[in-house]
């Protein structure tokens, strides 16, 4: 007997069993639809965390004014004291002083009512220097973003976020030369940035960013009044060297000790490692019950092979009578167990590939399905099935023909 | 009408006679082995002695329970006995291995059995061309032999019936017709006519009979002097115990026994009588010769 024939005999055998079959494949393709998913969901919150880093710069430290640590009890909100100044931002810049710092952008931030010829629009402006952009990453779609030369000069310009763009102008591009008025001054439109979207520090895309000192003069009335500075180390892995140069320099500018600082340095790996290591315990939380769902699964895969052989010990000693060999046998059984095993997966994965796509539409949860945890459920149903159909069946294959026959 | 294959496979022995197809020495089964319950075992066969040559045509017969069909499956390769030695053309049937005796049931042997055994989700013709498959014989020609097969047993009009969908006589002859598909050269029937009428009986005795004359070798029980009758020899088996082995005379006149002495379980018996229908023959067993005379 060819491989070929019994290849039909085994897919007969199926075909004919309808019902043994389905239940069979409900099974295995059940397990593997529960696992990847829940595996999926896992990776995709991972991948939401990892992106947000990404976006963020992944070196960046925040100084805020007022210290969580105040022995006086009085808690500075961030941006509420005055204890940053831009003597700060610039002593940072120093590479005596700070040598693992590479840049330095020091934020004043202020709620704006912008308005043009046709609309208004009320975003968050944002004071600071020509560092902000390589600073927080970013980069602009068109324009420029402003200079050194700008701040010094106190030039009017401003650089928007796209979102703010479109509301404002209706298209992103459309932006650049255009004037808007803030408060009492007109300002030019010189450049509109990439979007990035919105991460734990806001939304990222409906800002506007200006010089500080423009911002100084025309908004605050010649106060500079920092909310925070952004630091951004060389390298992630000089990230804690730059903490410290940070933390040291400021302390012994402000002339207080540690226990007493009047500030606070914040990593923003470190919030986001918190998080990370959150949802790495959500991952595995559901990866323990995508497990639990595979051997749940695995033993309905072994409890359906296991009766549908038991049934058809008969059927197996009356081939070998005819002259089927116990190789033949086992072959056949394997093949079985092998196609309800891949039929069953593939609309397990099929499945849960479906359930993932509709639960990233209905809530904005990134279901990320790996291939990886795919042929894991795959194979460990696969192998639960064969070897639960395979076992018996060989077993019965050695079994002289008429006890077989004769078996319950 | 019956095809005529190659001359059945016969292994000839080392002084190059021919060997005989079926001879068993001494068998003994014993079924509940296994279990803990004495009461449970049954001595199934008895020390049974037997030789069956090349091209014979042998009627079993014997009251129910009386271990006829534990014999056949035993001479088919279905089953091993407990103890005694099985030479199938010659060869020790405990040496054979697994491959070689999946090769004798395959080709060498047709058997029918006296529960069918149809496999209830294919219909007539594919339970047919099942020994076929195992022989390697192309899906092309497969049917096609099927179909002879049935057609030697009168049942091409339900080829494509399922089991479940024909009548126990039906059922019977698509049993034959699967153990006659291969062209075995032993035929082995457990009750190939008990579901059968007098005419399709008849039909099935007139196959029977031309695969004898084609030279097969064909054991078979029945409960039938009728059908009995028409075998060559006929073998009574009583309590697992072969009691009486007659020859029928080809014209329907005179039969005759031929001695037990073969027949009879030469260790088991020691010192006992050897002639037939003597004082050895336990529980005064009458000579069945009276019963299968035509
Ligand atoms: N699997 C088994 N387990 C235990 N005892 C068995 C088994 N098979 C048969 N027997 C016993 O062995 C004896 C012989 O059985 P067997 O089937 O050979 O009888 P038989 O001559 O074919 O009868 P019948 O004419 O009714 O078919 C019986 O007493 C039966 O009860
Ligand atoms: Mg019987």
């Amino acid at each position: 007997m060819n491989f070929a024939q019994i290849l039909r005999t085994s897919w007969s055998a199926i075909a004919t069993h309808r019902l043994r079959s389905a239940l069979t494949i409900i099974g295995i393709f059940i397990g593997i639809a529960a696992v990847s998913l829940t595996i999926g969901l896992g990776q995709g919150a991972q991948r939401m965390i990892s992106d947000e880093i990404t976006s963020l710069g992944s070196n960046l430290l925040i100084v805020t004014p007022g210290s969580s640590t105040s022995t006086s009890g009085v808690r500075g909100g961030m941006g509420s004291a005055t204890t940053l100044t831009i003597d700060d931002a610039t002593a940072l810049t120093s590479s005596t002083v700070a040598p693992d710092i590479s840049g330095v952008a020091p934020i004043m931030s202020s709620s704006q009512t912008l308005t043009t010829s046709s609309t208004n629009w009320t975003s968050t402006a944002y004071g600071t220097t020509a560092s902000w952009l390589p600073v927080r990453s970013r980069t602009v779609q068109a324009g420029r973003f402003f200079t050194d030369a700008d701040v010094t000069n106190c030039a009017t310009v401003v650089v928007l976020g796209p979102t703010t763009a479109q509301e404002l102008y209706g298209q992103a591009n459309m932006a650049v030369g255009q004037s808007l008025t803030m408060g009492t001054a007109q300002y030019t439109v010189i450049g509109v940035l990439t979007s990035a979207g919105s991460s734990s520090l806001g939304d990222e895309d409906d800002i506007v960013v200006m010089p500080y000192s423009t911002m100084s003069q025309r908004i605050s009335g010649g106060v500079t009044r920092l909310s925070m500075i952004y630091i951004s180390a060389t390298s992630q892995a000089s990230l804690t060297a730059a903490y410290q140069e940070a933390t040291a320099a400021l302390l012994t500018r402000h002339g207080v000790s540690s226990s007493s600082a009047d500030f606070s340095i914040t990593s923003l790996q470190s919030v986001l490692d918190v998080a990370s290591s959150i949802t790495g315990t959500l991952t595995l939380a559901l990866a323990a019950l995508a497990g639990i769902s595979l051997v749940v699964g695995g033993i309905g895969v072994m409890n359906i092979m296991l009766v549908s052989v038991t049934e058809r010990i008969r059927e197996i000693g009356l081939r070998k009578a005819l002259g089927a060999t116990p190789g033949v046998i086992r072959l056949q059984f394997l093949i079985e167990a092998a196609i309800l095993a891949v039929i069953g997966g593939i609309l397990g994965i099929g499945l849960g590939y479906l359930a993932g796509w509709l639960i990233s539409q209905a809530i904005s949860i990134t279901v990320t399905i790996s291939w990886s945890a795919c042929l894991l459920a795959l194979g460990v149903s696969a192998l639960v099935g064969i070897v639960a159909g395979v076992y018996p069946a060989s077993r019965a294959a050695k079994m002289a023909p008429i006890d077989a026959l004769r078996s319950e | 009408m019956a095809r005529v294959d190659a001359t059945p496979t016969v292994m000839p022995t080392s002084s190059g006679q021919q060997a005989p197809v079926v001879e068993l020495q001494t068998i003994w089964k014993t079924y509940g082995l296994g279990r803990k319950n004495d009461s449970v075992r049954v001595d199934a066969l008895r020390g049974v002695s037997l030789s069956v040559g090349q091209g014979e045509y042998t009627a079993i017969v014997g009251p129910s329970g009386s271990g006829k069909s534990t014999l056949m499956h035993i001479i088919g390769c279905l089953d091993t006995p407990t103890s005694g030695t099985y030479l199938i053309n010659g060869e020790d049937a405990s040496d054979l291995s697994e491959q070689d005796l999946a090769e004798i049931r395959n080709i060498r042997i047709g058997f029918v059995f006296q529960q069918f055994n149809l496999l209830a989700s294919l219909n007539a013709w594919r339970n047919v061309e099942l020994p076929l498959s195992y022989a390697g014989v192309p899906a092309s020609k497969r049917r096609t032999r099927a179909m002879e097969a049935l057609e030697k047993v009168g049942l091409t009009d339900r080829a494509s019936h399922k089991p479940g969908e024909m009548s126990g006589g039906q059922q019977q002859r698509v049993a034959v017709a699967r153990a006659l598909v291969n062209n075995p050269s032993l035929i082995l029937a457990d009750e190939p006519t008990g579901n059968l009428d007098s005419v399709s009986t008849k039909d099935m005795l007139n196959l029977f009979g031309s695969l004898s004359a084609e030279g097969r070798t064909i054991i078979l029980i029945t409960h039938d002097s009728d059908v009995a009758a028409t075998a060559h020899r006929v073998v009574q088996v009583r309590d697992g115990m072969i009691t009486s082995d007659t020859v029928n005379q080809p014209d329907g006149g005179m039969s005759f026994e031929v001695p037990l002495s073969s027949s009879v379980g030469r260790e088991r018996r020691s010192g006992g009588n050897q002639d037939p229908g003597g004082d050895a023959v336990p529980g005064g067993v009458r000579s069945a010769g009276a019963e299968v005379r035509p």
